[in-house]
């Protein structure tokens, strides 16, 4: 079933930006191999993560045509972020407080 | 005070419709590879009903053990993986798709006026899935079962037990995804699909409860899945996620697990207050009372589900103020299920209300629900959990609310729908006779493990301290009379599909769009797009439709 709305156009997406965000995601890999070596402490896993979640965000938004979808489209995948963060925070509650002991 | 509302047509000159959509094309091919979401439906009832045999003869196994305090019928390793693949069963097999892949596959286009689900490949994928899924249980279990009960909870299913653990995961994880198919299926098909003037707030409710239940299905069911593949990873190759010691946390996994499991309650019970919906007002005649606040509620209880996993686990060693913070999460829930207990309440108020066989079993469903659902705000509460959790308590206020409720909803969805289905009716006195057998043999059974619970008695254990023996005793009397409510259905509603009267095109005087079809539907469901020029449960236009045919032919 197509959408009778002007938003169902099919936005034609230039092959210049693929090429960016592919070199983009070239870069991050490269930075996350790079930070590896480096020695930060606790800071290693949380820069890999943040560059991590840098590249899946470019991968969503360009490559899965996030970006020039739907409103509904893009409520659909911030349902599924919005979930995660849930998923996340809440059990993190629990790890957090665990050490804070009787009260 | 009239007696009933069914309207039958004369029975000497009626006939179910030569062409329907179970009599368009033949052969086990058209069925096997058939798009049409009404005999998938069909497949899915069929499978659903199967699986609920299997589980109910393994709870029948469960209540002769737990007849006499020693652990005599089968050994105590064999108890263990008796209830765990109850628990599995039920729950994967036949609860989490009982409402919504049968009843749900089958009206939701049909109530919003449209030919189909939105992708129809999708949906007899979701069949295959299951039955695949099914398949792997069942060897499973014949090659030896499962005994970390439903949960899987580790460092058990990781550590310390050798049985079938790879082989059940994999099967709950091919399930999830079939059950994924189905809440995809209907979110796109109620956001594309609807009929011309079907706007959002004139949708039936049922439409609303599946909605709600399938935004949980889409985003809890990937988080069940990955808690699974860890599980099996960790027993395959040892990545320590679950380890201590390798810097794991087995309490991680139920945080996983009940992340999805806890909103899988909801899941299995939204799609039965749809249920209820459509028959209490059918049989009060009557629009239900505040439609907005019960289409709401359904939402309130999707979002509010997934903020409240936490309250399995107040005693496996959560943080002091994890537990306060759920606790007082969990008391959200009671607000929108109350919501809709006083609606249905208030839509019988002056109603005119019948007592056929789908309105009895939805009483028994508001009965039991509201018992089943109190008892969860003990169970949230962490002072009362501590004493009643891991006793038969918990295990009686999850039977209250997923056999008293969900079952008496799918029983009572079933009856109502059946003469759509079939063209058919049921024999209306039996099948009220089974409705009420089946809430006596249900409050025998599971009302004493409530005081069983209160007096200590903990769950999953084959033996227990003599003083126990009279109320399991009742419990499992109560079971077998329990039994008989759910094999007579199977015997009238076989008997019917033959003999059965003629159903009509609308035998209750239902509002719904699928009632304004033939009986059994056409594979297009209607002749002609429907437009919904009327609110949903209008039964004053309903009056109007059959004051506009008498004219007509007169």
């Amino acid at each position: 079933m197509s959408e009778p709305t002007k938003h169902d156009e099919h936005h034609i997406v230039s092959p210049k930006v693929y090429l960016v965000i592919f070199l983009a995601l070239l870069v991050l890999t490269t930075l996350t191999v790079a930070a590896s070596f480096a020695e930060l402490g606790i800071f290693n896993p949380i820069v890999a993560l943040a560059i991590a979640v840098v590249k899946a965000v470019l991968v969503v938004l360009f490559f899965m045509h996030v970006k020039y979808s739907t409103r509904l489209t893009k409520l659909t995948v911030g349902a599924g972020v919005f979930t995660f963060l849930v998923l996340i925070s809440l059990t993190l509650s629990d790890y957090v407080s665990r050490a804070w002991g009787r009260w | 005070m009239s007696t009933t509302i069914i309207s039958l047509p004369d029975q000497s000159t009626a006939r179910v419709p030569k062409v329907n959509y179970l009599t368009k094309e033949n052969g086990l091919l058209s069925w096997l590879l058939t798009g049409d979401h009404k005999r998938i439906a069909m497949l899915y009832l069929i499978s659903i009903s199967f699986f609920f045999f299997i589980g109910g003869a393994l709870a029948g196994l469960i209540r002769l053990e737990l007849l006499t305090p020693q652990s005599d019928l089968m050994a105590t390793d064999t108890y263990n993986k008796v209830f765990s693949m109850h628990g599995i069963i039920m729950i994967f097999f036949f609860l989490v798709p009982s409402v919504p892949a049968t009843l749900g596959n089958f009206f939701i286009p049909m109530m919003l006026g449209a030919k189909d689900l939105a992708l129809p490949k999708v949906n007899l994928l979701s069949w295959y899935l299951y039955v695949a899924a099914g398949i792997l249980a069942l060897y499973a279990m014949s090659t030896g079962g499962v005994d970390t009960g439903w949960t899987f909870t580790t460092p058990l299913s990781t550590h310390y037990v050798n049985t079938n653990v790879i082989t059940t995961g994999l099967a709950i994880f091919i399930a999830g995804f079939s059950s994924i198919f189905t809440g995809l299926n209907f979110i796109v098909t109620i956001h594309k699909m609807r009929a011309p003037g079907m706007t959002w707030f004139r949708m039936p409710l049922f439409v609303w409860a599946h909605y709600a239940a399938s935004i949980l299905m889409v985003l809890g069911t990937p988080v069940l899945a990955i808690a699974l593949v860890l599980v099996v990873l960790e027993r395959t190759v040892g990545i320590g996620v679950f380890d201590p010691a390798k810097g794991g946390d087995p309490l991680l996994f139920q945080h996983l697990f009940w992340f999805y499991s806890h909103p899988a309650v909801y899941i299995m019970i939204l799609p039965g207050m749809g249920v209820i919906n459509e028959v209490i007002s059918t049989f009060s005649r009557k629009r239900v009372f505040g439609y907005t606040a019960v289409a709401f509620s359904s939402v309130a209880i999707a979002v509010f589900g997934f903020f409240v996993w936490a309250h399995h686990m107040f005693i496996m060693g959560v943080s002091n103020y994890a537990v306060l913070v759920f606790s007082l999460l969990t008391m959200l829930v009671a607000v929108p299920s109350a919501i809709k207990i006083f609606n249905w309440a208030f839509t019988l108020y002056k109603g005119s209300i019948t007592f056929e066989t789908p309105m009895l079993y939805s009483f028994g469903f508001m009965g039991l629900f509201t018992i089943g659902g109190l008892t969860g705000v003990f169970l949230g509460t962490s002072g009362t959990d501590i004493h009643l959790t891991e006793t038969y308590f918990i295990v009686a206020h999850f039977h209250f609310v997923m056999v008293g409720g969900m079952l008496m909803a799918f029983l009572a969805g079933l009856h109502f729908w059946w003469p759509k289905m079939t063209g058919r009716m049921y024999p209306e006195k039996i099948s009220q006779l089974a409705a009420v057998v089946t809430f006596i043999g249900f409050n025998f059974t599971f009302f004493p493990q409530f005081v069983l619970g209160t007096l200590g008695m903990p769950r999953r254990y084959a033996s227990y301290p003599p003083e126990f023996q009279i109320l399991n005793v009742f419990s499992t009397a109560g079971a077998t009379i329990l039994g008989v409510g759910y094999l007579l259905p199977v015997l009238y509603l076989t008997w019917s599909l033959k003999y059965g009267e003629i159903a009509g095109n609308n035998p209750w005087q239902a509002t719904g769009l699928e009632w304004q079809t033939q009986s059994p539907p056409l594979t297009e469901n209607f002749i002609e797009t429907p437009i919904m020029d009327h609110e949903a449960y209008d039964y004053e236009w309903l009056e109007r439709q059959k004051e506009k045919e008498v004219a007509s032919v007169g």
